[in-house]
């Protein structure tokens, strides 16, 4: 029962240890809240660990910049879908916030002249749309690593408390719709705790895991997206999921663009070069998207390779050993470990790999969890969220290299700060509904059910493979109809499926069946997403409805879990200081 | 810029079957790279290792990711020349 549970109390819970929960944490505790932070791997583990690329920020340090370049750039590459207010607010902070990272101890690689190296990307200009800007600042191949390690570090000196290896249930909430903390599950006992909280914010990354080919690691499970949808908070623009063409079949690690442009080129089961046939000028070089779908359609027609003909290849041995160890020495090195093989002299075996979540938990600019009433909306008082598990919305339809690493410790500390004003007027942890502690100890103790039942991993397999197939970089009205009843055959399943595990300690399998749950949840919200927007607009591409349609959809997509019933609300067009940049064709 | 991730004992005394879960959660990274490399060889390799292998998968288990992704596609070789062995036998049983 709910009153033997062991209970903590702490002004501020973050469920998340990656950049965007930890640079919230360091801002809290430096304030002297008393916080603490949840992770369910050790904190230095968690996905931002993984960015290599680097952030952006206009220091203008190679190239001439300012932030309302970026802003544009930004504005252009989410389709037009990005809310211009945080937009402007992320762009504006960035060069204070890499030189605050700086200070903090991150190890950014140097120019000559001593200033932070700054490397070119894709998406990126000089005076709104004009030659290609330098903005990413990058710390070797591992910024991600840097800047979680030194946040990690600050927190520890800051005295930030850590919950390491617990996995969080379900928020608890009031009935006036206040949040007061979170159920969690500690994996080494076994033994749920309440963490009571003041307020509490979400930073549990993205869902990559929906799709059977992904970049993400295995900890991508979204558990904080649905954690919010069963507290009845809907889900933004779920639809939005990026995927990039070419990563290594049934293995998902991503072999760069990098690969084409050095002269690379895919090729079917006939040994055709495809993409001929589908960008006579761009071939291999098309954009994305196209490259994607070409791929898909390929395999779907029976083109493919391999026995299950599931693939295609990624021919690179005309380049030559010398030219391919030189240029793309990371290809070749992924190719040899997972493949055994070796690019010089066999082809890679590729597929479409899902890659970055842009949809999430919708928040304002200051990281507060917002709902739509009756005129606009309203914060959930206690919750926040920022990260890849947020929509604040600066990614929009399609998120910018570097802008990831940004929005993390850029709306990290804003809702660090905007908490802080929080427990100014919030100074008493609100009476604990008993109610909603029950609710979520009978969600966790589903699983002691003990009669038979299907397995955790035949569901966990079957939703991967309904989610890359009927909701992945094809979708028709028709495929995607189709991908929802399949989604919601395999929730019945779900119902039926039993753990033959029922110890305490490090129980892993109880721990995987809750973070199939939550993937079920975010599949669901995500495919009726994209059925019901009849457009193409960034990473969203129907082939019934080919072109984006400004008029009827230039809104924001919000999912409710209950009904499994769909809202709108219009994107912010409006920047805080600027003009707006009215929506125009994207072209390259 | 390596934070040693010092949080566990090298070896515990929990029974072989709840170690093996213990392990199993330890291999659970923040890079695809490294769940999938780990992983398999969890399963494929682990069970067949002598003790000294053992005790030095438990080593490699506690480097940073960025360090252990290095080391585990040939990057860098680490200097414990028992880890070495054990990371190109890691190497080895990550492929198909």
């Amino acid at each position: 029962m709910s009153m033997d549970l062991p209970r903590r109390q702490f002004d501020t819970l973050v469920i998340g240890a990656g950049g965007g929960g930890l640079r919230a944490a360091l801002q809290l505790a430096q304030a002297d809240a008393n916080v603490a932070v949840v992770s369910k791997v050790f904190p230095t583990r968690s996905h931002t660990v993984a960015a290599q690329g680097g952030i952006n920020a206009a220091l203008a340090n190679v190239l001439p910049d300012n932030w309302h370049w970026h802003m544009y750039d930004t504005i252009k590459g989410s389709d037009y879908l990005g809310d211009q207010d945080a937009i402007e607010y992320m762009c504006r902070a960035a060069s204070h916030l890499v030189v605050e990272l700086e200070h903090a101890g991150v190890p950014f690689s140097r120019l000559d002249n001593g200033k932070i190296y700054q490397r070119p990307f894709g998406g990126q200009s000089q005076n709104f749309g004009g030659e290609q800007a330098a903005r990413t600042c990058a710390a070797a191949d591992r910024t991600g690593h840097v800047i979680l390690h030194t946040l990690y570090q600050q927190n520890i000196r800051a005295k930030t408390h850590f919950f390491d290896e617990y996995f969080a249930i379900d928020l608890i909430r009031d009935d006036n719709g206040f949040i007061l903390g979170v159920l969690v599950l500690e994996i080494e006992t076994g033994e749920p705790l309440l963490i009571e909280a003041k307020t509490t914010l979400l930073a549990t990354g993205g869902a990559g895991q929906l799709f059977r080919t992904n970049t993400n690691a295995h900890i991508n499970t979204g558990d904080g997206l649905a954690m919010a949808l069963r507290a009845g908070i809907p889900l933004q623009d779920m639809e939005f999921f990026q995927f990039h063409p070419t990563g290594v079949a049934g293995r998902g690690m991503l072999i760069t663009e990098g690969a084409r442009g050095e002269g690379g080129y895919l090729i079917n089961k006939d040994g055709e070069r495809f993409m001929e046939r589908y960008a006579p000028h761009a071939k291999d070089l098309a954009s994305r998207d196209v490259v994607s779908r070409a791929i898909f359609t390929e395999v779907k027609e029976g083109r493919g390779c391999g026995p299950d003909a599931d693939y295609v290849l990624l021919k690179l041995d005309h380049l030559g050993k010398e030219v391919l160890d030189k240029r793309l020495p990371g290809i070749c090195e992924t190719s040899r470990t997972f493949l055994h093989i070796e690019p010089a002299e066999e082809p890679i075996p590729v597929y479409p790999t899902a890659h970055y979540t842009m949809g999430g938990i919708p928040t304002n600019r200051f990281g507060q969890v917002v709902v739509p009433v009756e005129q606009g909306e309203e914060c959930i008082p206690g919750l926040y969220a920022v990260g890849e598990c947020a929509c604040v919305s600066v990614h929009g339809a399609n998120r910018l290299g570097g802008n990831s690493l940004l929005d993390i410790v850029v709306f990290g500390r804003a809702a660090g700060n905007d908490i802080i004003q929080f427990l100014k007027n919030n100074r008493y942890h609100r009476k604990i509904d008993e109610n909603s502690v029950q609710a979520a100890l009978d969600h966790l103790h589903r699983w002691d059910k003990k009669d038979e039942g299907e397995s955790v991993a035949g569901i966990r397999t079957d939703l991967q493979a309904v989610m890359e197939e009927y909701c992945g970089v094809f979708r028709t009205e028709e495929i995607l109809k189709q991908g929802l009843e399949k989604v919601l055959e395999i929730e019945k399943r779900m119902e039926h499926v039993r753990l033959k595990d029922h110890s305490k300690i490090f129980n892993t399998a109880r721990i995987e069946a809750l973070e199939v749950e939550n993937l079920l949840d975010l599949a669901v919200a995500t495919v009726t997403s994209a059925l019901a927007r009849q457009e193409s607009r960034g990473a969203h591409s129907r082939i019934d409805y080919p072109d984006r349609n400004d008029k009827q959809w230039l809104k924001h997509s919000l999912f409710f879990k209950e009904g499994r019933r769909l809202d709108y609300k219009p994107v912010t067009l409006q920047p805080l200081s600027v003009e707006t940049f009215p929506p125009k064709p994207r072209v390259y | 810029m390596n934070t040693t991730t010092t949080f566990k004992p090298a070896q515990t005394d929990l029974p072989p079957e709840q170690e093996l879960a213990r392990l199993r959660w330890q291999c659970r990274r923040g890079m695809l790279e490294l769940d999938t490399m780990l992983g398999s060889f969890l399963d494929k390799c682990f069970s067949q290792l002598t003790d000294k292998e053992k005790s030095a998968f438990y080593t490699l288990l506690n480097y940073p990711d960025q360090l252990l992704l290095e080391h585990l596609m040939g990057r860098t070789l680490p200097l414990d020349k028992d880890v070495a062995h054990v990371a190109k036998k890691i190497q080895a049983a990550a492929g198909p």
